[in-house]
């Protein structure tokens, strides 16, 4: 069983240890992730928290081949994540839009797509589909510098589903979009969970994640304080996903007179 | 190859929709067609003074063109943050940087084109004669000419800040064209360490003079032994593969985040 459990994993980090070199830190060196392990299974919503500076942007760094561990591993579908080749089954939505904004939505997707290797005819089929779920169909031929914030990150969202990806990275999806941005942005994240995609985000709506994550891992410090299935935590707990985060976290309210 | 196209294509496409390339691009071109179709009472020195002048001013505004081109690439998806989600996907550090270096050179051989293109019928027009073969060969090794300095840009904009990468590689060029040829000449004359260094300066420059042909079309002078043009080729082509193996190491190493 725990040998089926471990083929089922397609994220894997492994005693992960991340330093920077920070002249003002003790030993010159600053710690932002220390011995961080944990697995992403297939067909799993997996909500990555923490509080700011807990290491979340750092491991998704890492993750992404933007920064090379000091220690441990990270793989991707049993794939070093420093091999580009790890990326090939991964879509990744940053947290702010940083698209080509002299490039309309279409021409920014099938570049992606020539990037993913795909046919002419497959990816104008792809690029259809997408623009169409994400409601840009309309003004795909707008450079995308003329779209309103919204508008950007469901262009970022359908780059991150242009290849159809089997694991979505997903930095903080909602932030900063209105009510109904976040509710299409959820039921998107629903629809692929039904398609039996797996999807591995981190943001700060606890409540949203209670509602769409299957399993969460908290983290502080660099270090992962609890992990487990949402169901299970909020049982063990006996409270909600803010609150527990905030125990974990060592919160205290301030003592009012 | 496909991503290195793809990549390339993007910055042909930016290129295109930037506003201050077409101003260097038009006024290069107003010029060199205003200067051309001067007639200064017919003499012969003077004409062939006006062509000197147009391939000057084509020399270094394609110079001016290649550098901030090349130079601001990386600096510029860095900045933007354009990087992060184009990392994400299967392409490698290499692949991008080859990209925007067949972007930049390509776009650089087509504006080259269009100058020369001003240039000839302005000649033709006014002597009555297209030395072809000399135009071709002159084309050919300025465009090699301006990969050196490309993929040179490129190394520097990995170490530099961008202004100071623009300066130094304008400098460094003009000054490899008025006496990089001289060096070795100063070096036996001066001996000692300082002839030794001199020396070793002299062998590590590229020569971009030997791709420099403007006086034979300004005289009308013989063409290239082909046997002379194949060293050329063979010189630029490993200045290119030393430069930009170069840069690949530097871009591999550098940090992201």
């Amino acid at each position: 069983m725990g040998q089926l459990w471990k083929m089922d994993s397609i994220l894997r980090v492994n005693n992960l240890r991340v330093e920077y070199k920070a002249p003002s830190e003790p030993g010159g060196v600053k710690l932002a992730v220390r011995d961080l392990s944990f697995e992403v299974h297939q067909g799993e919503v997996f909500g990555f928290l923490g509080p700011n500076g807990a290491g979340k942007t750092t491991t998704m760094n890492v993750l992404l081949g933007y920064v090379h561990a000091t220690g441990g591993s990270a793989e991707l579908f049993g794939v070093d994540v420093r091999q580009p080749i790890a990326r090939r089954r991964i879509g990744y939505l940053p947290e702010l839009t940083y698209y080509y904004r002299f490039l309309t939505a279409e021409e920014l997707l099938r570049f992606y797509a020539k990037i993913f290797g795909m046919r002419r005819q497959e990816a104008d089929r792809r690029i259809d589909e997408l623009l169409k779920l994400v409601e840009l169909d309309a003004v795909r031929r707008r450079p995308i510098r003329t779209y309103s914030k919204g508008m950007q990150q469901r262009v970022g969202l359908a780059q991150a589903l242009i290849n159809d990806p089997d694991l979505l990275l997903l930095d903080e999806p909602t932030s900063g979009l209105d009510p109904i941005g976040r509710m299409k942005v959820r039921e998107i994240i629903q629809r692929l969970q039904e398609q039996g995609k797996t999807v591995f985000f981190s943001s700060h709506e606890l409540g949203e994640v209670e509602t769409v994550c299957n399993r969460v891992a908290i983290l502080h410090r660099g270090q992962v304080q609890v992990e487990g299935p949402v169901k299970g935590l909020l049982a063990q707990y006996q409270c909600n996903l803010e609150q527990i985060f905030l125990k974990v976290v060592g919160y205290q309210p301030p003592v009012t007179p | 190859m496909n991503r290195i196209f793809a990549v390339a294509e993007v910055v042909i496409r930016e290129l295109i929709r930037r506003k201050d390339f077409y101003v260097l691009f038009v006024l290069t071109a107003a010029i060199t067609l205003l200067m051309g179709s001067i007639t200064f009472f017919n003499e012969d020195t003077i004409a062939r003074y006006v062509k000197e002048i147009c391939l000057l001013l084509i020399w270094l505004a394609t110079l001016v063109i290649t550098v901030t081109t090349a130079g601001r690439q990386l600096p510029a998806e860095k900045e933007s943050r354009t990087i992060f989600p184009l990392l994400a996907k299967p392409i490698s550090r290499t692949e991008v940087l080859l990209g925007k270096f067949v972007g930049c050179w390509l776009a650089v051989g087509f504006t080259l084109i269009v100058f020369y293109l001003f240039f000839g019928v302005i000649s033709v027009a006014r002597e009555h004669e297209l030395p072809l073969v000399n135009y071709l060969q002159a084309i050919w090794l300025h465009w090699l000419m301006l990969g050196i300095v490309g993929a040179l840009a490129l190394v520097g904009s990995l170490l530099l800040t961008p202004a100071a990468n623009v300066s130094i590689v304008i400098l460094g060029v003009l000054g490899i064209w008025t006496v990089g040829e001289f060096l070795n000449q100063l070096a036996a004359r001066t001996g000692g360490l300082v002839g030794w260094v001199t020396y070793a300066v002299y062998f590590a420059i590229p020569h971009l003079e030997i791709f420099d042909l403007r006086e034979r079309i300004i005289h009308g002078w013989e063409p290239v032994a082909w046997g002379a043009m194949g060293l050329a080729t063979l010189y630029a082509a490993v200045y290119m593969a030393m430069l930009l193996t170069l840069a690949a190491l530097l871009f591999r190493r550098k940090p992201l985040n």
